[in-house]
């Protein structure tokens, strides 16, 4: 994964980061082990009641960037707990595994919570505690989060001992809408689940003061689904199916996320051509969501002439997909070990074809939409992240470049053949306005057109598939690639005959969602599906 | 729908009035050869949802994904995807099909699904008898909305590709206003509501309450093979199992998801715009 380091964006802290880490057992004498997996992957293990110790002391010194959490229920192999915390240290592509293990004598295993420390843990360590019923101690808003009111307290569906299938009875819970804003004149509207379009449902409870939002309670995992239970003993290649259903919006990146994890863990080294196809359709499925939303952000607007031309755009990717692969999603593009379709000339010509004509009506359609002053001013200062916020919360994506954070996985991590079309243009914005994240949205969508014009014209020859090889019982991998939302960060655990032990699917999407209450305080209600539309993020791969 | 649009405005679509060819690659209901089959069942173990069952061969179309995982593993290449998606169907048995398309035999297969109100968890539900009287009604009301039908969808669970193959419904090349058919904000104002996902536990009660809120005479459609069966997801923990565990549905739309088209045909064949023999009839000419 971590091959043709030379390329990325420099950074003047890597040197500092390795000898920090080369360091830390002398300064910090409550570490337990450390293990150096290769060298950009330190794990070290913390014992339970040191890990606040831990983080205080490491914290000042670098910056953060929570990257996942994956807790594991070991009771019956360790007699344990295990909960993984995994950190890319300042932007550089080094990332640091702090390890804990709770003794399953502990009635309720318990873990110090770090949420006061880096806001970005909040849902991850309610989820731990949703699934696990691991309590993270000291976390200031321990509310279940994928459990709504209507679960038993005492379910665990991701327990061992929990069965897949089981069905917990309904109960009724009147605690779980308990966050309220009140004062004089303040006025509460609940939006959802159901939506008034076609979109996916989640409950929005707004507390506004005339038409000005004070307070967004948000409310998601209506269509939790239980992927990662789902996920548990089955095979590789059955495991896929479920993988790239996570989300269909996201499905090329949620999937390359899952082979790239499985192949660095195999060892298994690609044909140059399924990377180059691999980029191909990486693109393709960034250029469709894209164009699609900057359709989508006229209906925030009413600009009916955009929305309309926006679909068709879309529709004429979709097609073209569908031409090319057979799905119009691009569901089973990706196999492990390579890519499943090929691209024939007489495919690579239409599709270059096709494009040409995209772009040139794309470029038309933005011309159209920012000289209108009644679009363009709806879309000036509204729903403003900062950039501080963004930092702390661990934004990625578009949100997060349209408010100066300057991370794209494609240049810091290069993965597929991403360092063949170097420099990738990366734009970044720093007034994190909804205006920035179009603009963001614009410049990508121009980059990804000439990223898949440089793979057509070098695409090589060879064979699309190699078999992916065995992977050993017990090993883990994680892997990052950056879908049209962002970045996207799937850890698996192998477990014996090639099966899926445990998964953790960690999409743009579920780091991104606790940004946009922030984008709509001090907005007006009407300007919210707007901002909503801005952030452009699915509920699906959210809520699994 | 014509290719020469590349390169101009396009144009809208003219299906159902005239048939699609959709393009080869496009993978539809797997066919299966019978004199190349040898009965190894390899596209049974294959298949990611046991859609699959051999002896006498069949293919529940309403848990397919048209992931042509069965068509790769067959060592005869007995199997086939072929072009067809307008496979909607009125009841559930019949999307289990066999090698040519044709509904299996309920006879011949105990197994085969029937759907069953499995979590009827909730006493929000309409009376058993009540919904008999309603089917009854049901043939006759759909004339009522041969020219014009009002839709409400529903999420409950999907993975956002049947919702976005919703939306292109709207946009200029499909249209479905051209069909009298257009989306509303209200389950108040519609008169099918349109369901996508799995039927997630977290969203059961929102269900409900939609389809209470609309008014008699109404409609259930469940769209791609989360809706029909639950899917590549099945049942679990957080439900599933498809639309039929909570609500009655009127029509199955397979597909994962299914193509615009494919949601066209399955919208006419509620309203009763579909002639026996399942051709568009357009009874309205103006």
């Amino acid at each position: 994964m971590m091959n043709n380091l030379n390329i990325r964006k420099n950074n003047e802290y890597e040197s500092q980061v390795r000898q920090f880490l080369k360091d830390l057992p002398i300064t910090l004498p409550c570490i337990r082990s450390v293990v150096f997996i290769d060298a950009n992957h330190i794990q070290v293990e913390v014992i339970p009641s040191d890990i606040l110790q831990f983080y205080n002391t490491v914290k000042p010194r670098f910056l953060f960037i929570l990257l996942t959490m994956v807790a594991l229920d070991r009771r019956r192999e360790y007699a344990n707990w295990q909960v993984r915390t995994i950190w890319c240290i300042s932007e550089t592509p080094i990332f640091l595994e702090v390890v804990t293990n709770i003794d399953q004598s502990n009635t309720v295993p318990e873990l110090p919570s770090i949420t006061p420390l880096f806001p970005a843990a909040n849902w991850y360590e309610r989820e731990m505690y949703d699934f696990f019923g691991i309590v993270p101690v000291g976390h200031p808003d321990p509310r279940r989060l994928a459990m709504h009111y209507h679960w038993p307290n005492t379910n665990f569906p991701l327990r061992q001992d929990e069965n897949r299938s089981t069905f917990p009875p309904y109960i009724s819970n009147d605690e779980y809408f308990q966050n309220r804003t009140t004062g004089s004149g303040v006025m509460e509207i609940p939006v959802g689940p159901i939506h008034a379009g076609i979109i996916e449902p989640a409950h929005f409870r707004f507390s506004a003061v005339g038409e000005t939002i004070v307070n967004l309670e948000a409310t998601f995992f209506y269509t939790h689904k239980g992927i990662e239970k789902q996920l548990e003993g089955l095979s590789i290649e059955q495991a896929r199916y479920i993988i790239e259903r996570t989300c269909a919006a996201c499905t090329v990146a949620n999937t390359l996320a899952y082979c790239q994890a499985l192949e660095q863990i195999a060892g298994t080294s690609l044909s140059s051509r399924a990377t180059f196809l691999r980029v191909i359709f990486a693109e393709l499925e960034r250029l469709y969501n894209h164009i699609g939303d900057t359709g989508n952000l006229c209906a925030g607007v009413g600009f009916h002439v955009g929305i309309q031309e926006g679909a068709a755009l879309k529709e004429i990717l979709l097609d073209l997909q569908e031409r090319l692969t057979g799905s119009r999603y691009l569901f089973g593009v990706l196999r492990l070990g390579g890519v499943g379709v090929d691209l024939s000339p007489s495919d690579l010509s239409l599709l270059h074809k096709t494009l040409a004509e995209v772009r040139k009506r794309y470029q038309r359609l933005i011309k159209t939409m920012l000289l209108n002053t009644s679009v363009v001013d709806r879309f000036t200062g509204a729903g403003i992240i900062f950039q501080r916020t963004a930092r702390e919360l661990g934004a990625v994506g578009v949100a997060a470049r349209a408010c100066g954070v300057d991370r794209d996985v494609r240049r810091d991590i290069p993965y597929a053949a991403y360092t063949q079309f170097n420099p990738i243009a990366i734009p970044l914005r720093i007034s994190g306005d909804v205006l920035a994240r179009l603009e963001i949205r614009i410049e990508e969508v121009a980059e990804s057109f000439r990223l898949i014009d440089a793979a057509i014209q070098h695409l090589p020859d060879g064979a699309i598939q190699v078999p992916l090889g065995s992977l050993p019982a017990a090993s883990s991998g994680f892997s990052l690639t950056e879908s049209a939302r962002g970045a996207v960060c799937h850890w698996f655990l192998i477990g014996p005959n090639q099966t899926i032990k445990r998964a953790r699917l960690r999409t743009a999407s579920y780091v991104n969602w606790p940004l946009v209450p922030r984008a709509a305080l001090n907005n007006i209600v009407p300007d919210f599906p707007l901002i909503n539309k801005s952030f452009e993020l699915c509920y699906s791969c959210l809520d699994r | 729908m014509k290719r020469s649009w590349l390169g101009f405005r396009p144009f809208t679509s003219s299906y159902p009035q005239k048939k699609e060819t959709p393009a080869a690659a496009v993978r539809g209901r797997p066919a299966l050869n019978l004199e190349l089959c040898t009965g190894d069942a390899m596209c049974a173990q294959n298949c990611p949802t046991q859609a699959i069952k051999s002896s006498p061969w069949r293919v529940d179309l309403g848990k397919c994904l048209f992931c042509g995982a069965c068509a790769e593993a067959c060592p005869e290449q007995a199997i086939q995807m072929s072009s067809e998606f307008e496979l909607a169907a009125r009841y559930r048995l019949n999307l289990v099909v066999d090698g040519t398309g044709k509904p299996v035999d309920p006879l011949l297969s105990p197994e085969l699904p029937t759907p069953k109100r499995s979590r009827n968890l909730l006493p929000m539900l309409p009376e058993t008898e009540l919904e008999v009287l309603t089917a009854t009604l049901k043939s006759q009301i759909t004339a009522t909305f041969h020219r014009s039908l009002h839709i409400r969808h529903l999420d409950a669970g999907s993975c956002n590709g049947c919702d976005w193959e919703l939306t292109t419904l709207l946009n200029p090349i499909h249209d479905v206003q051209r069909l009298g058919i257009d989306f509303v904000a209200s389950p108040r104002h519609a008169d099918l509501l349109l369901v996508t996902g799995i039927m997630t536990r977290n969203l059961t009660l929102a269900a409900i309450r939609t389809y209470q809120a609309m008014s008699e005479p109404r409609l259930v459609v469940a769209v791609g093979a989360c809706g029909c069966s639950g899917g590549i997801f099945g049942a679990s923990y957080a439900g599933g199992g498809g639309i039929d565990t909570v609500l009655p549905v009127d029509v199955y739309i397979p597909g994962c998801p299914p193509r615009p088209q494919a949601l066209i045909y399955g919208l006419l064949m509620a309203m009763g715009r579909l002639n026996p023999s399942h051709e568009f009839e357009n009874k309205h000419k103006d």
